[in-house]
């Protein structure tokens, strides 16, 4: 893996962009940066096994997303035993309900022979449903929803270490990818995209809406972490020996004892906000090289070759006895999994859970961008993506703020366009991503690093 | 008494709304049906076209009524509209020009078409957001209602009122103006006729002699116009902003898939279609009930199939029947 040219790529753009915003800007700025990053390159990845090995297009990148960010709230968050025990049995009930009608609906599809009916039956018994659950779940949400409804209004979750709820998120994503895409995948390409994009449009509703679970609008802040918490850095000794150890020549030079200590109280409060940034960039960097690892893996296996043929040439990879419903099924189900590690790991870093912040343009088309500027099919290409359109992201707006001030220069404070386009500085970076695509597209139709197929 | 009660009932919450909405949306369906029966993509930049158009008309708008015209009782955006069109005719064609020539050029698959809209996109809703922010935007102005709710129950006696604003009204005007001049075109004309047939066999349509450049021209200025009105109709009716613009292109997409994808006079149905359906499954027909219900029978629900938080589900919900039972969509598509 470390003898790959993309690799080199990669990792040399990813330090050097870095430390550029580190040296420049601050450590805290770069780490951070550092950090959404792999995050994204955690996404990017994810669309690039569905699209870059087997052809599907997902446009429903937010949805899921939405669901691994859901995830953190129902694994982590302390239960709210009122709410548990106003409304908890309704919402138990109504949910087996729900759990009953699918089921009857997969048996009554499986068993009963295509008659001509059967169609109708099923989208009867789903029309049926919606108001008998609504009817019997109504009364405990509203219970629920209005126990102490400023504060918590929700069932909150289970109370687990945060981490755990990656892989639930991802869990969670690859069942609702089950459904989406026993209903979606049939579809043509464009059919897919658009049905995609709508299905992560009603996820986002649902999430948006059903306060009961995710406490809606109305946000969840304050989310546990995987790593420490600055205040307890700054009152652990061995946190400020390390700072102290590491200034050591600073300090040395200061000769007043209470300078010396008021700057270490500084340097103390800035390392620490640098360290837990550190501590995420390490566990992100883990995930990050191990889905790498096990998709380059797949991806030279000869399940990994079989994909690229379906892809292909459906039709010949049909002819050779392969099963292109299923794995299709299977690889849309995966890419989603990774997609839902990557929304949980996402709200994990944030510390809050915002269901308006669920944008498309910014998490669906972006994610979007990543993977074709990246290099289709090529997981080096998605993590290169990943980092590169993320940067640009961030740094457009600063970019566009000194092109315009220094096209603006003779203007004076008060003119009126000038106030306007700085105003305006934030929404440079579509413009960025667009034209970066267009050119992209244009001049590099494989992306940064093309797919490279081994021949053995 | 209560009948008429209920008739009125609901013509003012969902037969009007329901019109006026489903030509907004039939309107830009056309578009989108279009762009995919003659250039033979889904075109993801439609709602920021759609937004760029409006945000013309609203500068012209804005122009204008600092020069103190106005349009008497009717809005001044309708007098802005040309030149809305105008601008966005020749938005349209430079991305063809630039863009999308390039890739038709090369006979890419649709995919790539379909990304290089997503460019077109990001670029788009830039530009709106840079030149007119964000924000929502109210630039409705002339006469407001045609008849208030209280007018009409005075006038007729009844317990129920029935609002017209006029921009439901202009709306389905020109909408009609509109639809009726481009079925002209499409059926009885002989440029109409020969987009028909490229659309229909590109093939057989290059070897009658129809010139394919002119057709992809046509398309994009007949597009382009679709989209300025659609979009300055909607945000007559309600604001501007955006990012609405954008959450639009959802429930188009789904009027022009349910209507047959590249079928117009489907698309035109398909608007309706979902927009009746998003309205009536979630108006909350409780008072409706109270007044045809004999008494004590009257319900103690709100008798709302879904709440109106779901209105996206609906039009999805819509599109997967119709894509499992008919998928060609309900009018045969593929077909001008």
């Amino acid at each position: 893996m470390i003898n790959n040219s993309d690799f080199k790529i990669c990792f040399s753009v990813m330090t050097v962009l870095t430390i550029l915003v580190g040296l420049f800007q601050s450590w805290g700025i770069a780490l951070s940066m550092l950090n959404l990053c792999l995050i994204s390159a955690v996404m990017a990845m994810g669309v690039n096994i569905q699209w870059g090995l087997a052809g599907l297009i997902n446009f429903g990148v937010m949805g899921f997303l939405a669901i691994g960010g859901l995830a953190t709230i129902l694994v982590s968050v302390p239960p709210v035993p009122e709410a548990w025990s106003a409304g908890g049995l309704g919402i138990l009930i109504s949910g087996l309900f729900l759990v009953a009608i699918v089921f009857s609906v997969l048996i009554i599809n499986k068993k009963i022979p295509n008659h001509k009916y059967k169609n109708y039956f099923i989208f009867f018994i789903i029309i049926l449903s919606i108001p008998l659950l609504k009817f019997i779940a109504g009364p405990s949400i509203s219970k629920i929803e209005s126990i102490n409804a400023a504060t918590s209004g929700f069932l909150g979750g289970a109370n687990l270490p945060i981490i755990f709820s990656w892989f639930v998120g991802a869990i969670l994503c690859a069942l609702v990818a089950f459904v989406v895409g026993k209903v979606c995948l049939g579809l043509r390409s464009d059919y897919l995209a658009i049905s995609t994009l709508l299905v992560s449009g009603i996820i986002i509703t649902i999430v948006k809406h059903e306060e009961w679970l995710s406490r809606g609008v109305k946000n969840v802040i304050g989310l546990k972490r995987p790593v420490p918490y600055e205040v307890d850095l700054q009152n652990s000794e061995w946190f400020i020996k390390l700072v102290e150890f590491f200034n050591s020549s600073r300090l040395s030079n200061i000769l007043d004892p209470d300078e010396k200590i008021s700057l270490l109280n500084q340097l103390v409060i800035t390392s620490s906000g640098v360290f837990v940034k550190l501590c995420f960039s390490l566990i992100f960097l883990v995930v990050v090289i191990t889905i790498l690892y096990f998709s380059e893996k797949a991806l030279n296996s000869p399940w990994g070759r079989m994909m690229r043929a379906i892809r292909d040439n459906e039709e010949a990879a049909k002819a050779m006895g392969k099963n292109v419903v299923k794995q299709h099924l299977f690889i849309f189900m995966l890419g989603s999994a990774i997609i839902g590690f990557a929304g949980a790991m996402l709200v994990t870093y944030d510390g809050l859970f915002t269901p308006s912040s669920y944008q498309p343009l910014r998490y669906t088309f972006l994610i979007w961008v990543m993977v074709l500027l990246g290099g289709t099919g090529n997981n080096y290409g998605a993590i290169l993506g990943g980092f590169v359109v993320w940067f640009i992201w961030i740094q457009s707006a600063p970019f566009a703020l000194l092109v315009i001030n220094i096209f603006t220069n003779h203007l004076d404070e008060t003119n009126y366009i000038k106030e306007h386009l700085l105003n305006s500085v934030p929404y440079f970076r579509y413009l960025m991503m667009g034209l970066g695509l267009l050119l992209v597209m244009r001049y590099r139709p494989k992306g940064l690093l093309p797919e490279k197929i081994i021949k053995n | 008494m209560d009948f008429l009660n209920s008739i009125i009932l609901l013509t003012n919450f969902i037969i009007v709304p329901g019109i006026t909405y489903g030509s907004q949306l039939a309107l830009g369906a056309i578009g989108v049906t279009l762009i995919y029966g003659v250039l033979r993509f889904a075109n993801f930049a439609y709602g920021d076209l759609m937004a760029f158009g409006t945000m013309i008309v609203i500068l012209v708008t804005w122009f204008l009524q600092s020069k103190g015209i106005t349009f008497g009782l009717l809005p001044t955006a309708l007098l802005a509209l040309p030149v809305g069109i105008l601008l966005t005719i020749v938005v349209s064609l430079f991305f063809d020009k630039t863009v999308f020539e390039y890739y038709r050029n090369k006979k890419s698959d649709p995919v790539t078409f379909i990304v290089v809209s997503l460019g077109i996109m990001f670029v788009l809703n830039a530009v709106v957001r840079i030149i007119i922010g964000p924000n929502d935007i109210n630039f409705m102005d002339g006469h407001k209602f045609i008849m208030k709710a209280r007018e009409f129950k005075k006038m007729t006696g009844l317990n129920e009122g029935l609002a017209l604003k006029s921009t439901q009204v202009i709306t389905l005007i020109t909408t009609i103006i509109t639809c009726s001049i481009l079925f002209y075109f499409l059926n009885k004309t002989k440029t109409g006729k020969s987009m028909r047939a490229y659309s229909n066999n590109e093939d057989l349509a290059l070897l009658s002699g129809i010139d394919p450049k002119k057709i992809v021209l046509l398309t994009w200025i007949i597009v382009s116009i679709l989209a300025t009105v659609a979009g300055t109709l909607y945000g007559l009716d309600k604001s501007f902003k955006p990012f609405t613009y954008f959450n639009n292109l959802l429930p188009i997409f789904a009027a022009t898939i349910v209507g047959g994808i590249g079928n117009p006079l489907g698309a035109f149905y398909g608007g309706f279609l979902i927009a009746f359906s998003e309205i009536g499954l979630t108006y909350a027909y409780k008072k409706f009930f109270k007044y045809i219900m004999p008494e004590g029978l009257e319900p103690s629900t709100l008798i709302q199939f879904i709440s109106t938080d779901y209105k996206f589900a609906i039009s999805f919900a819509i599109l997967i029947v119709v894509l499992i039972f008919r998928p060609n969509g309900i009018f045969k598509g593929k077909v001008i």
